[in-house]
């Protein structure tokens, strides 16, 4: 018998699976896993040294790009950290329009997961599919913030503006013809919460496509049934949270736990799994979607029935409207001092935690009186997750890397910062 | 919700005792703070305690007190180590921190045999402020780059940082050299008094 080696080999930066710019280092015993080292920063753009010199709303943008899969989940945290440290309180409208797209941002992200977790594991299908319906939420991000993926529209005090009354709507041009546009506007006539509501009424169906496809799968299942065990004493220890620590068990719901925005008024359930592997997680976020289905439904009726201010009127803190300003001096005043100087937080330090799509995103901000802030640390899930990788990763073959890339659902963004 | 806080705080002040320097109650938040000497202690009793139970520890990150208010800090009062806990049993949260006594050579004790998810946490303190974690096994850079100098969320650091990377034609390779980037700030940084600019108007 030949001598046998042990290998070191590199996995990434470039490397479809890695989800992003990961160098994983990996030694390998023959097939198995002994060691995985994961080399993080290729993304780092020092967000929270930049926030330091920006004012406290010029940091809002920055926050979309964290998590670029969670883009309204990040605003969420950090305006619901600079309302708590100005002690303001949020119109109810704004903050179920808030919960109405952190829900959507959240069926966003696992539509993201499941797809590209599935593609890395073989089954290529699944992200035409979620991709499909990715599509149709970022026109509703769209119609709402003019941006697609980063739109920046959250603010402190509450949302840009209101709903929409109308959807962009489809031209016919050489490559699509007047009956097929006709088909794609479909939808589209109405507002934008009758375009979230016809949505999420189909939703659930394109969910049960997707379990046909993977639930049952002999394939899928052997690829994640027993793989990454989490125990639940060990994903505590590990610091996870979200949809990784409920797989292994633990009903733990900031949304249900230690409720924000108007979370506490809303009906819906955690879903819970019980091994804590990939499959469970998978499972669980499969039906968070159809949770966030729940809650998506109740936050559009009770928006049809409740017109009423987006933003807070302090004017200290969000600017007038424009037809005042061109005849209020005072207006005139603060709107100058907000987009110049920005708005001051008074002195004290928080930390605002959020149930993002992807486990416990939180802001700890400290703010010593200025226009800026003086400190913002950015808690992001994929980060901590990531750290578990050599833990969870030793002892399983070489292809199951990729399994757990996968399922601890990274996104560089938040991870590198 | 207060009235948790408080019961909180009461046993904090019980457990800890002479360990505690000082308990804030903020917006809702508990923090305490304690010695560098007694850090260690504190932070297994805290985790360990049957009335306290902060089995997870959330995050770990530094603070350079040096500009605060704009104004310089004492000596001892610049680098801390703050730690957000979570009990998930209880359903309570706290924030712990900890200053570094020597400033210029910043260092605590090491968390991660308690809690294995302080290990990145305390790596990326290390690198982005230079706080050294005695009795952590694995104590490299993550963020930066491979053989970055310095510490970039320190405030004396510039935001250009000192050195840029580019591709070079003539050696056909990529190249480091000095910044040639002028730092600009549009916005300068302004701490008013309190309460300035009030006038009743909302």
């Amino acid at each position: 018998m030949s001598e046998i080696r042990n290998y070191t080999i590199n996995f990434g930066p470039q490397h479809p699976a890695a989800h992003g710019v990961l160098r994983l280092i990996l030694e390998l015993d023959g097939e198995v896993v002994e060691r995985a080292d994961p080399h993080i920063g290729l993304l780092h753009r020092g967000t929270e040294k930049l926030a330091e010199t920006r004012t406290w709303l010029q940091c809002v943008p920055y926050m979309d790009r964290l998590d670029y899969m969670g883009m309204m989940c990040n605003e969420h945290v950090y305006c619901l950290a600079v309302e708590k440290l100005l002690g303001i309180e949020v119109p109810e409208r704004a903050q179920y329009i808030r919960v109405l797209f952190d829900e959507v941002t959240r069926v966003l992200s696992h539509l993201m997961l499941i797809g590209s977790h599935a593609f890395d594991i073989g089954a290529m299908t699944m992200i035409l599919y979620t991709f499909r319906e990715r599509e149709a939420l970022f026109d509703a991000y769209e119609a709402v913030s003019g941006a697609r993926m980063h739109p920046a529209y959250y603010r402190p005090g509450g949302v840009y503006r209101d709903l929409p009354d109308t959807m962009p709507k489809y031209k016919p041009n050489r490559f699509k013809n007047e009956a097929r546009t006709k088909d794609l506007n479909a939808a589209r006539e109405g507002s934008l919460l009758d375009y979230l509501e016809d949505f999420f009424e189909r939703f659930p169906k394109c969910c049960d496509d997707y379990e046909t496809l993977l639930t049952e799968n002999r394939i899928w299942k052997q690829r994640t049934v027993g793989i990454g065990v989490v125990p639940a004493d060990r994903a505590l220890a590990l610091g996870f949270t979200g949809p990784m620590l409920r797989g292994s068990g633990i009903a733990w719901d900031l949304r249900r736990k230690q409720p924000y925005a108007v979370y506490d008024r809303l009906d819906f359930d955690i879903p819970v799994g019980k091994n804590g592997d990939c499959y469970d997680r998978y499972l669980c976020r499969m039906e968070e979607m159809r949770q966030s289905t729940r809650i998506i439904r109740q936050c559009i009726e009770w928006l049809r029935k409740n017109p009423g201010p987006v933003i807070t009127g302090d004017h200290k803190v969000a600017p007038p409207k424009r037809e005042k300003i061109k005849t209020d001096m005072e207006d005139l005043i603060h709107h100058f001092k907000l987009f110049s100087e920005g708005f001051h937080v008074p002195e004290g330090e928080v930390y605002v935690a959020t149930e993002h799509p992807k486990g416990e995103f939180a802001v700890y901000a400290i703010s010593d009186g200025a226009n800026k802030p003086y400190r913002i640390r950015l808690r992001s899930a994929g980060f901590v997750h990531l750290s578990a990788m050599d833990e969870m990763a030793r002892g399983h073959m070489i292809a199951d890397v990729v399994a757990l890339m996968g399922t601890l659902d990274v996104v560089f963004g938040d991870v590198d910062r | 919700m207060s009235a948790k806080l408080e019961r909180l705080s009461q046993i904090l002040r019980i457990v800890l005792g002479g360990r505690l320097r000082s308990l804030t109650k903020d917006r809702g938040e508990i923090m305490i703070e304690v010695g560098a000497e007694d850090y260690l202690a504190a932070a297994r009793t805290l985790r360990d305690h049957a009335e306290l139970r902060f089995e997870q520890l959330m995050d770990i990150c530094g603070v350079d007190y040096s500009a605060y208010g704009n104004v310089a800090c004492e000596p001892g009062r610049r680098f801390a180590s703050v730690l957000h806990m979570l009990s998930i049993e209880h359903n309570w949260r706290l924030r712990l921190k900890v200053f570094c006594p020597d400033d210029n050579f910043p260092a605590v004790d090491s968390v991660c045999d308690l809690w294995p998810s302080a290990n990145w946490q305390e790596r990326e303190a290390f690198d982005l402020y230079g706080i050294m974690y005695s009795g952590h096994t694995d104590l490299r850079r993550i963020l930066t780059d491979y053989g970055f100098v310095g510490h970039p969320l320190r405030k004396d650091f510039p935001v250009s940082g000192y050195t840029e990377m580019r591709y070079d034609a003539e050696t056909e390779r990529v190249i480091y050299q000095p910044v040639t980037i002028e730092p600009r700030e549009n916005t300068p940084r302004v701490v008013r008094e309190a309460g300035y600019g009030d006038t009743g108007h909302v």
